[in-house]
């Protein structure tokens, strides 16, 4: 077979193709001086949301509300959130006059997996902003994966401290709260219900998520309700098992039960902590009580019954009255027949809040859109909080009142709502209940909070 | 020449045009059409193309020669890739020493594990090495946290010191290159419709994959490899006639242990990231897929078998059903829907459900995974003509599947 190959043939034919490659080069991104400027009348979003895997459910959700955004924001639909948001610069016509486009693709809630479906979108499908996920792991690794190509992150579903604290980036924002609101607003609903002095046992997702709440929640109940942690047990992710966990809880002393857990760990250690008959039972003279910190609509229906009485948190719930709220749930419900997920609002929002950004910015580069995010020209900020970090882009009409995307880590700040599990719930869709929207006031921290330090933003990159 | 003869030449040399050309084969369709969508040929996805290839290359010496097969070797790429990121972060942005370091490190934890693994065979080797990965995943997730960083994985941060880099406080993250080349430099060329993306990442890459396969001819074609295909054939010959086979065996699990380390190494010099997800067992299974499909035992197989999965999981992943109806957008309405909703299991989230079908359908009619099928299609070919055959079906025909 060697002899097929000549060296003057292997240089002839190496030579052509090199001289026929080198004609037209250039740099694509030379020309705009920021990557994956968008080319023609089209612009497009990747949205990244686990479409396999434990967190599947969530995904899909995600993407129903992306698909709606899109729909909304090229003039299709009802328009949605686009009549209720107190910036008026989008008007169906796209973004900037170019049509919205997306592509989607599975993280399987996996960091390295979700870092390489996003920088397909990036590399191939030219996305000039990444949404979506449903977990604290991957929107950091994507997170930091947008900083260095050089395009906006809107985060979706993340709740751990890091992704705004040491983990923050200039080119990530995040609108959904995070753990340290949870645990600052749970504290005096929790404290009022159950009583000072009371004795909590902690069972914790054993990774970075399960941590930072696990933290927070304690130290919100101690400082408020002068409450005092037993025991603290880490458990694997996905154990499927929780009995063995939860027995040494009967004879601990503890008289509060706290699951740091999300997904199908919290359906089945809250089914199995209510199988056993922990809130049967009495300890210290208190009734026993279970806590799960964060709530969601998809665990709610997975636990069913085992969830009634039980107190947690959410960013947004669609039983809300506000006009944003009822127009989301609105065409989303007429869309796919059943009311959206705190998940699906966060999505929503991130989509409409980036597209706004651009239209303020007057241009898709990265730098412009975060300066319009951090609110640089306009800068706006919070009633009744007395703070120099309160300062960044003030809006309104999108479903959680007025909130401040702040310039100082890009956190949203706006109220939380501490939910409670329905005890008599006429459809499947209305299993939790509002029992408090906590004031934004109530949750607001500063940049250098401990559990929040350590991080930098850096500087915005435009990539190329 | 480089000590190679015959078809082993003409296979090297064939892996070598595959592997530069590949931006340009792996890009046929016009920016813009609606086939589009299957171009492959982004810097990030032929980089993995490479390194799962290098992976696989590695993987091959051990279960294809020996037979062993070792559910646990994604430890080592996850291995390779701590290690990597570690000397980004405290070393250098340099790739070249987080290679050296990702491949020793691996090698050293392979030589230990292979040391304890081997006192067993068939599928209590394989269950002794899945129990040490998953050993060590659950480490990186959770327990050595400080170390790996857990769930969120390892990443680079402003103030990691970077003791030869000068060690000041960059404003932006840095990026890993090769004395000052950086790995995600890219040029795009642009020839009419069509557009393809030169990377220097991926010909680094390319270069180390080379290398690593020329190394595997090498070994197969050694007394060493002999010596490990005796051990396949019938071990207990092998210590009836008085020879130690552990030797050899830990020598093959060490040497397949570092391609892993290399490509673990090499996947974070491409994109600093470790996450422990990368050592969990269905990474460890997914190259033994790999390895399966394209064919066990042969040198190009696992190259093949690599390229494969790894296309299904990203190109696959993303068709979604506005895709699929911009495909069927021509035929009538309500035909559309039809055929929209019969291929929207296979597709999207469903690309599992494409693969599996796949893989069975190749270990059911072809067990010798795709390099038999190209064996076959060549012999087909040379039935009619002598001259007709392909050259990469030739080239597989030599060494057909065992």
């Amino acid at each position: 077979m060697s002899r097929h190959f000549t060296r003057r043939g292997v240089l002839r034919t190496g030579a052509v193709a090199a001289g026929g490659l080198a004609l037209p080069t250039y740099l694509r991104a030379q020309e705009s001086g920021y990557t994956n400027a968008p080319q023609g009348d089209t612009v497009v979003l990747g949205f990244n949301v686990p479409q396999t895997g434990a967190y599947a459910d969530e995904g899909a959700d995600e993407l129903r509300a992306f698909e709606l955004a899109v729909e909304h924001l090229n003039g299709e639909g009802d328009g949605g959130m686009l009549n209720t948001f107190s910036n008026k610069n989008l008007d169906g016509t796209g973004i900037l006059g170019k049509r919205v486009e997306y592509v989607t693709g599975d993280t399987q809630t996996k960091s390295d997996i979700a870092r390489a479906s996003a920088q397909s979108m990036i590399q191939r499908d030219g996305a000039i902003m990444i949404s979506g996920g449903s977990s604290s792991g991957p929107a950091v690794a994507v997170q930091a994966l947008c900083q260095e190509a050089g395009v906006i992150f809107m985060a979706g579903l993340t709740h751990s401290n890091d992704t705004t604290g040491k983990d923050k980036k200039a080119n990530g924002f995040r609108h959904f709260f995070n753990a340290y609101m949870s645990g600052a607003a749970l504290g005096p609903v929790l404290t009022q219900a159950y009583g000072e002095g009371r004795r909590a046992y902690h069972l914790t997702a054993d990774y970075t998520w399960g941590w930072t709440q696990q933290a927070s929640i304690e130290a919100a109940m101690g400082s408020i309700g002068n409450w005092e942690m037993v025991e603290n047990v880490l458990t694997p992710v996905g154990a499927g098992d929780f009995s063995s966990y939860i027995a040494p809880v009967l004879n601990s002393g503890a008289d509060i039960l706290v699951l740091n857990h999300y997904g199908g760990d919290m359906v089945n250690s809250l089914t199995q902590a209510v199988q056993f008959g922990l809130r049967d039972r009495q300890v210290n003279g208190h009734d026993f009580q279970i806590v799960v910190p964060l709530y969601s609509e998809l665990m709610a229906a997975g636990a069913g019954e085992a969830i009634k009485g039980v107190y947690g948190s959410m960013n947004w719930n669609w039983q809300l009255q506000d006009a944003g709220s009822q127009a989301f749930t609105r065409s989303f419900g007429e869309k796919f027949g059943f009311p959206p997920s705190n998940a699906a609002h966060t999505c929503y929002v991130q989509t409409l809040l980036y597209a706004d950004a651009v239209a303020r910015a007057g241009t898709f580069n990265p730098c412009g859109v975060v300066e319009a995010l951090e609110g640089r020209d306009t800068p706006g900020s919070l009633e009744g909080i007395d703070s120099e970090s309160n300062t960044g882009f003030l809006f309104d009409g999108l479903g959680n009142g007025q909130t401040l995307y702040r310039a100082a880590d890009h956190q949203c700040f706006k109220d939380v709502l501490v939910m409670k599990g329905a005890e008599a719930p006429t459809s499947a869709y209305d299993t939790l209940e509002i029992v408090e929207v906590t004031p934004t006031a109530q949750v607001w921290y500063e940049p250098d909070n401990p559990m929040f330090e350590g991080g930098d933003l850096g500087e915005c990159n435009p990539g190329a | 020449m480089l000590g190679l003869h015959g078809r082993d030449l003409t296979l090297f040399l064939v892996v070598t045009a595959l592997v530069v050309f590949a931006p340009v084969i792996l890009n046929p369709f016009p920016i813009g059409s609606s086939l589009a969508q299957f171009n492959a040929g982004y810097p990030d996805l032929m980089q993995r193309f490479v390194i799962y290839g290098i992976f696989a290359i590695g993987f091959n010496i051990l279960f294809g020669l020996t037979g062993y097969l070792s559910f646990g070797h994604a430890a080592f790429l996850g291995l390779g890739s701590y290690a990597a990121v570690w000397m980004f972060k405290l070393l250098s942005m340099n790739v070249i020493p987080a290679l050296i370091l990702s491949t020793v490190v691996a090698g050293l934890f392979a030589l230990v594990i292979g040391f304890i693994s081997l006192r067993r065979s068939g599928i209590y080797f394989s269950i002794l090495t899945l129990a040490f990965a998953q050993m060590m995943y659950a480490l990186a997730y959770s327990v050595l946290t400080p170390i790996t960083n857990g769930e969120t994985g390892l990443q680079l941060a402003l103030d990691d010191p970077r003791i030869l880099d000068g060690g000041e406080r960059p404003t932006s993250l840095p990026v890993t290159d090769l004395f000052g080349l950086e790995m995600r430099e890219t040029t795009v060329l642009h020839m009419g419709s069509w557009e393809f993306t030169i990377g220097a990442g991926y010909y680094f890459a390319g270069i180390l994959m080379l290398i690593a396969f020329y190394l595997s001819i090498r070994i197969f074609r050694s007394p060493f490899g002999m010596m490990l295909r005796a051990v396949k054939s019938n071990q207990n010959r092998m210590n009836y006639t008085g020879l130690n086979t552990r030797p050899y065996t830990l020598a093959a699990f060490v040497i397949s242990g570092m391609y892993a380390g290399l490509a673990g190494g090499l996947l974070a010099a491409m994109d600093p990231l470790a996450g422990a997800e990368r050592m969990q067992w269905t990474a460890s299974g997914e190259v033994v897929l790999m390895t399966i499909l394209g064919g066990a035992g042969t040198l190009l197989g696992p190259v093949l078998g690599a390229g494969l999965i790894k296309y299904f999981e990203n190109i696959f992943s993303k068709i979604n059903d506005g895709v699929l109806h911009a495909w069927f957008g021509a035929v009538p309405d309500g035909m559309e829907d039809v055929l929209v909703t019969v291929f929207h299991p296979f597709v999207g989230k469903g690309w599992h459900l494409t693969l599996g079908l796949m893989f069975m359908a190749v270990v059911i009619f072809l067990p010798g995974g795709l390099v038999e099928g190209g064996t076959r299609i060549g012999r087909l070919f040379r039935r009619r003509g002598r001259n007709a055959g392909g050259a990469e079906a030739e080239a597989a025909a030599k060494h057909p599947a065992e």
